[in-house]
């Protein structure tokens, strides 16, 4: 019995027989399940839109919360709307790492320390009769262990920051990763990021902001014990907000012509 | 482990035979998904049930399997569960998920569950394997559950998410411990709850592998 057990024959068909139940439940799995775990991804990026502008609300779903924000392309290269690519299913971390659709940054372009920055931004427009309400922006940049990955949402007058926040990143629990913390993302909203000379003033300070100070309506408090992720947020705004990111679009938007 | 009875499988590795706490297994994943209970609880879940499945799985096709290929087919039928945990997972609990993020995918080196396949399962009946998996898992979530509350409460002063203890960032009088949110900390709970073990069966102290010399002679030698 052991021996025809151990046969040559015997062993190839067990093995090929386990590999094809194996592979009949894992891809069942995998096939029944994708519908579902798709419409998650897509809820969760959308929650993350809506809780960094402010706009989540107990009680509706996410997609009918969702249905007032219209996605937009834009080329950041001219900073205009595009048709290039579908807002909806276009992958913006994939296209940063992907030649054809990023370009190299010079090292004094790159404060937000990126490398590449792709060509095209999934922008979040919220509307109403008078014009723009909101326009909720995606943002990316290192702070100390990571990437991080979030949104700043801008009023309607494109300088006052209604809030900014982070889906995505692995900054030390406790420290950096009180980037997540509400207390400090409430610090943000009401802020201005361009100055009167329209240069990006946007600025994270040891301690706490002066409210004496002229500044101050520039300035956020820094992270307690976290001066590198503070200073790669500030970077991150800094270049988003800039020549680089989002600036040209912003300016077009505010005369008119995006 | 001869005449085992259904209860004995079941609960001794609680605390008797405990995984973690003797037999040094899983370790990782202890020190990696115990920030919080709520994510703790749903890993002790995935690897349970994975645990018990594969040892079902394995003692139904034991007396089929060759000894030469013994090994890769445990490993194949436990990879498959877990993927099939995993993308159960992402479709059902997808917050959880994304916390638990590469650690149940990593459910497939956990020794735990090889460990039992082979110790386990290919000698004994489908229904005592299922049983014994399900007894390990217990011994792991026991001891994956007492290391989170303890992380939870003092790095984050909070119990499921609900908050117990005021911390200080939000208006309280509590400072939490940081330390105790890395995983080194969970080496600090378990090398406790392993003394702690060990003090009151003391039968589970191994027996030591060296003498240690005594300290003055080594003084005297050295001068």
């Amino acid at each position: 019995m052991s021996s025809k057990k151990e046969s040559v024959s015997r062993t190839i068909i067990v093995a090929l027989m386990v590999c094809l139940v194996c592979s009949v439940v894992v891809s069942v799995a995998a096939v029944a399940l994708k519908p579902i775990q798709v419409t998650n991804q897509i809820i969760d990026k959308q929650r993350n839109i809506l809780l960094i502008a402010g706009l989540l609300e107990e009680g509706p779903s996410i997609g009918e919360q969702f249905e007032k924000i219209t996605p937009r392309l834009v080329d950041l290269r001219t900073g205009e709307y595009s048709d290039a690519r579908d807002p909806l299913t276009y992958d913006q971390q994939l296209a940063a790492k992907n030649p054809e659709m990023s370009a190299r940054l010079t090292s004094e372009e790159d404060i937000a320390s990126i490398r590449r920055r792709e060509h095209y931004a999934t922008v979040y427009l919220v509307e109403n009769e008078e014009g723009i309400e909101t326009v909720i922006l995606p943002i990316h940049g290192y702070g100390l262990w990571s990437t991080l990955y979030g949104f700043i949402a801008l009023e309607g007058d494109l300088n006052t920051i209604v809030g900014l926040g982070f889906y995505q990143h692995g900054e030390t629990p406790g420290l950096g990763g009180e980037v997540d913390n509400p207390n400090w993302r409430e610090l943000w909203q009401g802020n201005l990021v361009y100055d009167d000379e329209g240069e990006v003033a946007v600025e994270l300070v040891k301690g706490t902001v002066d409210p004496r100070n002229p500044d101050a309506q520039y300035q956020v408090d820094g992270l307690a014990g976290a001066t590198l992720t503070s200073r790669g947020v500030e970077n991150l705004v800094r270049f988003w907000m800039g020549e680089s990111g989002f600036r040209s679009y912003l300016q077009n938007l505010r005369s008119g012509e995006a | 482990m001869a005449n085992v009875s259904a209860k004995g499988v079941l609960f001794d590795p609680v605390f008797k035979n405990n995984p973690i706490a003797l037999q040094i297994l899983g370790i990782c994943s202890a020190l990696a998904v115990t920030t919080s209970l709520n994510v703790t609880l749903v890993m002790c879940m995935a690897l349970t049930s994975v645990v018990a499945l594969s040892n079902l799985f394995i003692s139904v096709i034991r007396n089929q399997i060759p000894s030469s290929i013994r090994m890769i087919v445990q490993m194949v039928i436990i990879a498959s569960l877990v993927i099939v945990v995993d993308q159960l997972l992402k479709a059902y609990a997808f917050d959880i998920s994304k916390q638990l993020s590469v650690f149940v995918g990593l459910i497939i080196t956990n020794c735990i569950v090889m460990g039992r396949a082979e110790a386990f399962a290919m000698q004994n009946p489908p229904h005592m394997s299922f049983l014994d998996g399900i007894g390990n898992g217990l011994g792991y979530s026991f001891i994956l559950i007492v290391v989170a509350s303890i992380r939870e409460l003092l790095g984050a002063g909070k119990l499921f998410g609900i908050e117990i203890l005021p911390v200080v960032n939000e208006g309280g009088w509590y400072q939490p411990n940081g330390l105790l949110l890395l995983p080194p900390s969970a080496f600090f709970i378990i090398g406790l709850i392993i003394w702690a073990l060990r003090s009151w069966k003391t039968e589970q102290i191994e027996a030591k592998d060296y003498t240690m010399a005594p300290q003055s002679r080594v003084v005297k030698e050295a001068m």
